[in-house]
């Protein structure tokens, strides 16, 4: 089973940006708010999704201690866009500002999931954390402003910024096959 | 949350004003935008006059805003309508239709983030057949007025969006790759009945124009 956890704090925001991750991976999933998260939910999931939000909604950042799990967690885990930025801050990172909006290009540098090269992937953000000063990430991707794609250099840990439930579908299928 | 609603009347902004009511926003004015140009690359155009129909059965006041339609001007329009909006009924979001398109999405969202307010993109990503399927049963009551795509023809102007018309447009999809919602402008639609509306619209008259594989009908509606 995959866990999908959303950062909304709308509900509906959730049909923008976590029903179309819930479509992309079709079955064997549970969806569940961060507020409402629960150690067994974690404890029982393969592998876990944290997805995005608005650009507005910046309250998972006051609720961080709610993703004090990940530091520790050892199944594949990806996070999208707040999701990114989630990861970022438990493992130290700091928040910056950079709005980045619509179609934007990466340069994949690695191939991360499948994708490689420059690609064309969909961004939504005013915020984005600089991975390259947390030594535990490799960057794998950047557009001219942000880290755009890390991981974890011992674990199965995934960040984007780009919403990949967007342009890159086939990247959420990758890594529902971990 | 106080929310307007893009609105041009068609399936699209008028389901994701449904979807907006139903978690328990509250929709304080929609907001439409007439364009001279009936090319837009941002707005919806067949019928468009036909909003001031709708929103007096929704009971929502509607913002009217005029734009000539020109590629980035008409985004300065969509600010300047957006801006009374929150100055006159104090939104604090807004809501589109915005199924697949990231220029309109985008530019949406541009806006809003500059004027500091939510953006609501219930269809975002939804699949085409899932959400006609929704329509229908919401009870929606939606008329094609505009065909734009080989090989819809003005045998489609008028037509009800029904399980038979599902049928059709899935056989077109796999034929021609027609999006299935519409959603690459293939076709154009115009909501007479919802949960939201007080009463149903009737058709008084109309007229089709057009050739070949590009028609419009313009409706009057009571």
């Amino acid at each position: 089973m995959i866990l999908i956890i959303s950062t909304c704090s709308e509900t509906l925001h959730e049909l923008e940006f976590v029903k179309p991750i819930e479509d992309i991976i079709g079955k064997e999933f549970k969806t569940v708010n961060y507020k409402d998260l629960t150690q067994k939910h974690i404890d029982s999931a393969e592998k876990i999704i944290i997805c995005g939000t608005s650009l507005k909604d910046n309250t998972f950042l006051k609720e961080l201690g709610k993703f004090s799990w990940i530091k520790e967690y050892s199944k594949p885990l990806l996070g999208i866009c707040a999701g990114m930025q989630i990861i970022g801050l438990v493992f130290g990172g700091k928040i910056k500002k950079k709005k980045e909006i619509g179609l934007i290009v990466s340069n994949f540098d690695k191939t991360f999931l499948g994708l490689d090269g420059v690609k064309q992937v969909y961004a939504l953000h005013n915020n984005f954390i600089d991975f390259s000063k947390i030594p535990e990430f490799e960057v794998f991707a950047k557009s001219l402003s942000c880290d755009q794609a890390v991981k974890h250099r011992a674990k199965k840990i995934y960040g984007v910024l780009f919403h990949p439930e967007v342009r890159n579908k086939e990247f959420i299928k990758k890594f529902c096959l971990l | 949350m106080k929310l307007g609603v893009l609105f041009s009347g068609g399936k699209d902004s008028v389901y994701a004003a449904y979807l907006a009511k139903k978690a328990g926003h509250n929709l304080s004015c929609l907001i439409t935008l007439i364009s001279k140009n009936k090319e837009s690359y941002m707005f919806h155009t067949p019928s468009i006059e036909k909003t001031k129909a709708q929103a007096k059965v929704m009971k929502i006041p509607l913002i009217e805003q005029k734009t000539k339609g020109e590629k980035e001007k008409e985004l300065k329009d969509l600010e300047k309508a957006i801006k009374t909006a929150i100055e006159k009924y104090k939104i604090e979001g807004v809501v589109t239709g915005a199924i697949e398109s990231v220029y309109q999405a985008s530019r949406v969202q541009e806006i809003c983030n500059k004027l500091n307010i939510e953006c609501f993109n219930p269809l975002w990503q939804k699949d085409g057949e899932e959400y006609l399927e929704e329509l229908l049963k919401n009870k929606f009551k939606i008329m094609i007025v505009g065909v734009f795509a080989e090989p819809l023809n003005e045998n489609w102007l008028g037509r009800a969006i029904d399980e038979k018309f599902i049928k059709e447009i899935k056989e077109l999809h796999k034929k021609y790759k027609i999006h299935i919602a519409g959603e690459g402008g293939e076709f154009e639609s115009f909501v007479l009945n919802c949960p939201l509306f007080e009463k149903e619209l009737e058709v008084k008259k109309f007229v089709d124009s057009g050739k070949g594989n590009s028609w419009r009908k313009e409706v009057e509606v009571r």
